[in-house]
């Protein structure tokens, strides 16, 4: 198997003073979803961010190891740079441009595409994927429910045609039956498309429902990895990123003293 | 009634070259948020050159437009490169500064260059007045509210339908979500000095054409502080109907009230005016609102 992108030992630090990530290396494989889980301030943004170029912009830098995308380095190049090698950063909490219409927003999205004739064949494609898109194709982008704002963002990813689409957190904010129906496209573009997907949630189950290959984040580095269903048999991920608990143990508060799994890497 | 409508006309038509001013201020706000306080020496700047490029090397007017854009753009995009890059992420009022020192240079580098005597540019539209009925229109004021809004109509379609115009608009909308686009954010930042200092200077070279050149003549450039303001500082729709309401207000106080003030209130009314819209819409008439989603 080829991995299309590779993070090495990856260093960040924000305001020259916070180390976010210790040394964070990942791989990600063509074609395949891979989840990026991992509690809030585990680090998961600020590995998105890295990889699309994004941290100079918040006072973040990059300050050892690499990134490499098809054997080649991107390590602190700029991001728009990076979009055009076909990396597109879908960013957590929709960011839709509010002041423009359905259709300036997929203009943007389609912003690095030359072929005109190509463009339109990807609009047609998102219009399967997402039918509502066309019925909202005039109106003001911040006008849209926020379901459809995903789905708004998710196409602007698509017509940029990446190799790669890094999701943060597409699940925020939004309805159950969303949620699921938005993971199921995710999916369909994966199949489809044949876009290697690196996908950030805080919904652990329905992530790795989707996904291939799992990696655990906490406090800046990875501290478990493997395929989805050996991530999922094991008993540390069960009890404290699916929230299955553990045994009977919790029915009864006499026992909570005794024994108390912990996160062994922890310490 | 007569007077009425002759003011109102007069008015429409000097509100259409303000429109023209105000856009070169709002295209540079609305993408990067700084307040352009040399907008006017822009102008002065423009008109300059053209008075040069006319009277001193002879060349067509027709020549010396198309010149004038080009060496505007020059100066925008030198002004966005060499000062105001790296003035990025800096406190909102040293930017201001910069931009007041700028100005203060631009007309120094004026006054060096051309001297501070009041000069005029040789007649580039026919003499005769436009009559329309009862009215009569300077001819000046009339074509070069013409040319003001063939320029304010091509900036208006470009930002509307243009792929560049399209990714400036979402560069002013959110930056961050602009640079995830592939779009060089920097390179907009420079695109819309350019756009601005040729709107600038070209509305220069109408008021030139109309009053005359000389280094204040950037002083005309405050008005589109009522202007920018009542249509809202980053809308561009704002800054053309700012224009008109502030070219006609501005001249029906002049023309009812400025004999019993010995003069003045001309200068005055658009400040009036503006007060009163703001106390009602403090956006401005256009201005953006946060879209608040139901």
């Amino acid at each position: 198997m080829s991995s299309i992108l590779e993070v090495n030992n990856l260093e960040v630090l924000y305001n020259n003073i916070i180390l976010v990530l210790k040394g964070l290396s990942l791989k990600v494989e063509k074609g395949s979803i891979v989840a990026l889980l991992g509690s809030n301030g585990a680090g998961k943004s600020t590995t998105l961010k890295a990889i699309s170029g994004f941290l100079p912009l918040e006072d973040g830098a990059i300050t050892d190891g690499t990134i490499y995308y098809k054997g080649e380095s991107i390590t602190r190049l700029t991001p728009h740079k990076i979009v055009k090698k076909g990396i597109f950063q879908v960013m957590e909490g929709r960011r839709v441009f509010e002041d423009l219409t359905v259709e300036e927003n997929l203009i943007c999205g389609a912003y690095t595409q030359k072929s005109r004739a190509q463009i339109a064949l990807d609009l047609d494609k998102c219009f399967k994927y997402f039918p509502i898109l066309k019925r909202s194709y005039k109106r003001l982008a911040g006008y849209l429910s926020g379901g459809e704002q995903q789905m708004l963002v998710i196409s602007r990813a698509l017509l940029a045609t990446p190799t790669l689409m890094m999701l943060d957190e597409p699940s925020m904010g939004l309805a159950p039956m969303l949620v699921e129906e938005i993971f199921e496209i995710i999916k369909k573009i994966n199949k489809n498309e044949g876009t290697a997907i690196l996908l950030v949630e805080q919904n652990a189950q329905l992530a790795l429902e989707i996904s291939n290959y799992g990696y655990i984040m906490e406090t800046g580095r990875i501290v478990l990895d493997g395929p989805v269903d050996i991530l999922l048999k094991d008993r540390d991920v069960q009890e404290f990123y699916l929230g299955m608990g553990d045994g009977n143990d919790n029915t009864s508060y006499r026992n909570v003293k005794h024994y108390k799994r912990r996160k062994r890497w922890l310490s | 009634m007569d007077i009425f409508l002759q003011l109102v006309a007069s008015g429409f038509l000097v509100g259409g070259i303000y429109a023209l001013i105000a856009l070169g201020f709002v295209l540079i706000y609305k993408a990067t948020n700084i307040i352009n306080f040399a907008t006017g020496e822009f102008m002065m700047i423009g008109a300059y050159i053209f008075y040069s490029l006319v009277v001193y090397l002879k060349l067509s007017p027709f020549i010396g437009f198309p010149l004038v854009i080009i060496f505007a753009a020059i100066l925008g995009f030198l002004v966005e490169r060499l000062i105001l890059r790296h003035m990025l992420g800096q406190p909102n009022i040293s930017i201001i500064m910069v931009t007041i020192g700028l100005s203060s240079i631009l007309l120094g580098l004026a006054e060096i260059i051309w001297g501070s005597s009041f000069r005029s540019f040789p007649p580039l539209f026919p003499r005769k007045p436009i009559i329309l009925g009862e009215i009569v229109l300077r001819s000046n004021l009339f074509y070069g509210f013409l040319m003001a809004m063939v320029v304010v109509a091509v900036f208006l379609l470009l930002f509307k339908y243009a792929k560049v115009g399209v990714a400036m608009r979402a560069t002013a909308n959110d930056q961050m979500a602009a640079f995830s686009m592939g779009i060089n954010v920097k390179t907009m930042f420079t695109i819309s000095w350019a756009f601005g200092a040729i709107a600038a200077s070209l509305g220069g070279i109408i008021i030139g054409n109309i009053g005359g050149v000389q280094p204040t003549l950037g002083h005309i450039g405050l008005k589109i502080f009522p202007i920018v303001i009542l249509g809202g500082l980053d809308s561009i729709i704002g800054a053309v109907i700012g224009g008109f309401i502030v070219g006609i207000v501005e001249n029906l106080a002049g023309g009812y009230l400025d004999p019993y003030f010995h003069g003045g209130v001309k200068d005055l009314a658009p400040f009036v005016v503006l007060i009163f819209i703001l106390l009602i819409k403090p956006h401005g008439l256009f201005g953006t609102k946060e879209i608040e989603r139901l």
